[in-house]
């Protein structure tokens, strides 16, 4: 019960077996979650090593909180207040906190790619966080999850993706783990925002949010990033709200079961109005919880977690 | 009701070529064939000798309103149309201020409603105030009835905005209509460059001014999947790169001016700034080139870049004059007399480059002459023979060239929701 790769960079990096051992102890680990005492000792005398080059406060703290409950020491690096700062590269960063016997680094970078070069100078197990605009695998592991607690399979559903898929790394992990569990993932986007050959990635491309949302199971909603319009790639706010944006009208083309995530932080009035994003069938803020689970349990796997542990 | 006998019907949609008799209702065709009896309310239009196809688009034409009302605005512009024998319009949006935004084109769309002559399909700016730099809204303009972008009078400059353009357009369907000049090579000509501009000491725009831009806006199109419509194409080379692109498999359209095919920059001899154009008057291998195209298909449609100028516009020194011909009244007579009569294009082409080669450009539903469709016709007398006179046009824009000459084919009436909005030339009132 442990994960071959040595890394997870990537949902391309595990299998669909492995997939459902994150699954399987993420429940676990959310009914720890549950308790009054969220502390066990499983992780106890590990270190985690938190490596942000870009701003994060959701999945930093999702992480280091992860690690804590399960008894790591949890060290926190960000790239502004570090010697990222003073010009070191990242393999020398690397290589000194691999050499300070760090268990598993968990990093976020701006640079699409830029774990590669961290995974194969250290040692220890890296997680990716979410690198530029390639992928972000804990994200994709809990939003899978999310949709498991509500639906049986997610085989045979229609899971459509809204928003700067462009940009996403959330999207390109998405499509890979739904299409590895069997799902039939859409692409809607202004085709600005679409890249270009978007099709080939395993997703079928709609620019009509109508297209997109007809009969859907789960709708996946992306933060617009408000400073693209500034660089030309769609007119307004406005424009995109009234084509793109996620209402309790146009939900309505979706099942009447369709669930409604959104990775955070929304904008809501924007990609998602506000009523929308208080529907019941809304489950953002459950997705938030069950972030902590999987990181939870990927610690709990790549970190040394001997196989046949309970928690 | 009306009862239209022994028209000889044009549908290039059908492809039908047949003397008919057709009875309308209301807004709608309800009866097509031969030697249909008369009804009681049927008001009897006998078409012997005429020629009735859909109502003619022009896909170029500037209303000037707002802003510049004294050139003209969209109620004398719709009345030369339909004189001029068009049921819908395309006007560009280099107004002012710019119609960059919904508010604007369902403006102009509801004014073209309420003088009732014709369809007003606005084509909305590519850019905010057709400066090049950041998208319009064309998702919110195609909501109230904006059917394509341009920035003309302009090319977008910036290539990465064009692409953007051509990307986004995509989400709603909307060709890009694309004024293609390098405005940097194009400088301050005056007139297409070559023999005559330099006889005359005049600045030239090289044909390259423009084929540059039509390359690269092709290419673009090619990237993209996107729709690119080249607006008043008048260059052989121009021709050429649309012609293999289109066998590429790009979707890529354009229009030609009836200027491009009727007249060449040796027109210019004696500086009249009626024959300023942009692009300008080009060779004789142009419009050898063009009238090919027009008649083997390249050409999609003919568009008449109606230009009207007021006379202190023109009455000035050809290098500081307007450019812009006003050419709603004058051009079925010239398409009629320099190409149909001339042997160059059938009567089926002449009207599929006027009705449905617009119509698909625009993206419009085919419109055929079949019971069930809307009765909007343009009828054609292709024998009259008459003189133009500028001074009898319902544009406000006096400035053409063709002001005198005598062509033979003209429109005859035009019909509107089923109704005759237009007989001879006059609007009826």
């Amino acid at each position: 019960m442990s994960i071959k790769a040595k890394d997870l960079l990537s949902i391309d990096d595990i299998s669909t077996e492995e997939i459902a051992v994150i699954m399987q102890n993420a429940k676990s680990m959310k009914q720890i979650l549950q308790r009054d005492i969220k502390k066990v000792p499983t992780l106890r005398g590990k270190s985690v090593i938190n490596l942000f080059y870009e701003n994060s406060t959701r999945t930093r703290t999702s992480f280091e909180l992860a690690g804590k409950y399960m008894g790591a020491d949890v060290v926190n690096i960000s790239a502004g207040t570090s010697s990222v700062k003073k010009g070191e590269s990242m393999r020398d960063t690397a290589r000194t906190i691999d050499h300070m016997s760090a268990d598993v680094i968990i990093m976020r970078h701006h640079e699409s790619g830029a774990h590669k070069i961290l995974a194969e100078s250290v040692n220890a197990r890296v997680i990716n966080a979410g690198d530029g605009k390639h992928e972000h695998p804990t994200q994709a592991l809990l939003d899978a999850f999310t949709v498991l607690e509500h639906k049986e399979t997610v085989e045979g559903l229609k899971i459509a993706i809204i928003g700067d898929i462009l940009h996403s790394r959330v999207a390109r992990s998405d499509v890979l783990i739904f299409n590895k569990l069997g799902a039939d993932v859409w692409f809607c986007a202004p085709p600005t925002l679409m890249p270009s050959k978007a099709s080939e990635l395993g997703a079928t491309i709609t620019y009509s949010l109508e297209e997109a949302l007809q009969d859907a199971d789960i709708v996946i909603t992306l933060r617009l990033q408000l400073e693209r319009q500034d660089s030309g790639f769609f007119p307004s706010i406005r424009e995109y709200t009234n084509f793109y944006g996620l209402n309790t009208k146009n939900i309505k083309w979706a099942r009447p079961d369709c669930l409604i995530l959104h990775p955070g932080p929304m904008n809501r009035g924007i990609e998602i109005s506000y009523e929308a994003a208080e529907l019941p069938n809304a489950v953002i803020n459950e997705q938030v919880n069950n972030g902590v689970a999987i990181r939870m349990a990927l610690l709990y796997i790549m970190g040394g977690g001997r196989s046949g542990d309970t928690v | 009701m009306i009862l239209f006998k022994n028209a000889r019907v044009i549908d290039p949609v059908t492809q039908t070529d047949q003397i008919l008799d057709i009875r309308t209702e209301n807004h709608s065709i309800i009866e097509t064939g031969t030697d249909l009896e008369a009804q009681n309310s049927n008001t009897i239009v006998d078409l012997t000798g005429k020629i009735l196809t859909t109502g003619f688009i022009d896909l170029h034409v500037h209303l000037r309103e707002p802003g510049e009302e004294y050139k003209e605005d969209v109620e004398s512009g719709s009345k030369a149309a339909s004189s001029g024998g068009f049921t819908g319009l395309c006007p560009m949006p280099n107004t002012k201020p710019v119609c960059d935004n919904d508010t604007l084109a369902e403006m102009l769309v509801i004014k073209g409603q309420r003088v009732g002559l014709v369809d007003i399909y606005p084509v909305g700016a590519i850019t905010k105030n057709q400066e090049g730099k950041e998208l319009a809204e064309f998702g919110m303009m195609k909501r109230v009835g904006a059917r394509a972008l341009s920035d003309d009078g302009k090319d977008v400059t910036n290539t990465l905005v064009m692409r953007r353009a051509l990307d986004y357009a995509k989400a709603f369907h909307m060709p890009i209509f694309a004024h293609c000049e390098d405005k940097y090579l194009a400088g301050s000509g005056a007139m297409n460059e070559g023999y005559y501009s330099s006889k005359l000491g005049l600045s030239g725009i090289p044909r390259e001014a423009e084929n540059i831009m039509i390359g690269r806006n092709i290419m673009l199109a090619g990237l993209t999947n996107g729709h690119m419509h080249i607006s008043h194409l008048s260059t052989k080379n121009g021709l050429e790169l649309i012609r293999q692109a289109k066998k590429d498999g790009i979707k890529v359209s354009c229009e030609v001016a009836p200027h491009h095919f009727m007249l060449t920059d040796s027109c210019i001899e004696n500086y009249d700034t009626n024959y300023k154009v942009n692009p300008p008057l080009r060779t004789q291998e142009d419009v050898k080139a063009l009238i090919m195209g027009l008649a083997d298909g390249t050409v999609d449609a003919i568009a008449t870049d109606h230009a009207p100028h007021d006379t202190e516009d023109k009455d000035t020194d050809f290098s500081n004059a307007a450019f812009g011909i006003s050419g709603l009244e004058t051009v079925v007579a010239l398409t009629l007399d320099g190409l149909y009569h001339q042997g160059k294009i059938s009567m089926m082409r002449f009207a599929e480059l006027l009705s449905s080669g617009p119509r698909s450009v625009l993206g419009l539903a085919p419109q055929s002459i079949e019971p069930g469709q809307k009765a909007d016709f343009t009828i054609i007398d292709p024998e009259l023979i008459k003189v133009v006179d500028k001074n009898r046009f319902y544009s406000k824009g006096k400035n053409s060239p063709f002001h005198g000459m005598s062509l033979k084919g003209w429109p005859y009436m035009t019909v509107k929701d089923g109704k005759i909005v237009m007989k001879e030339g006059v609007i009826l009132e």
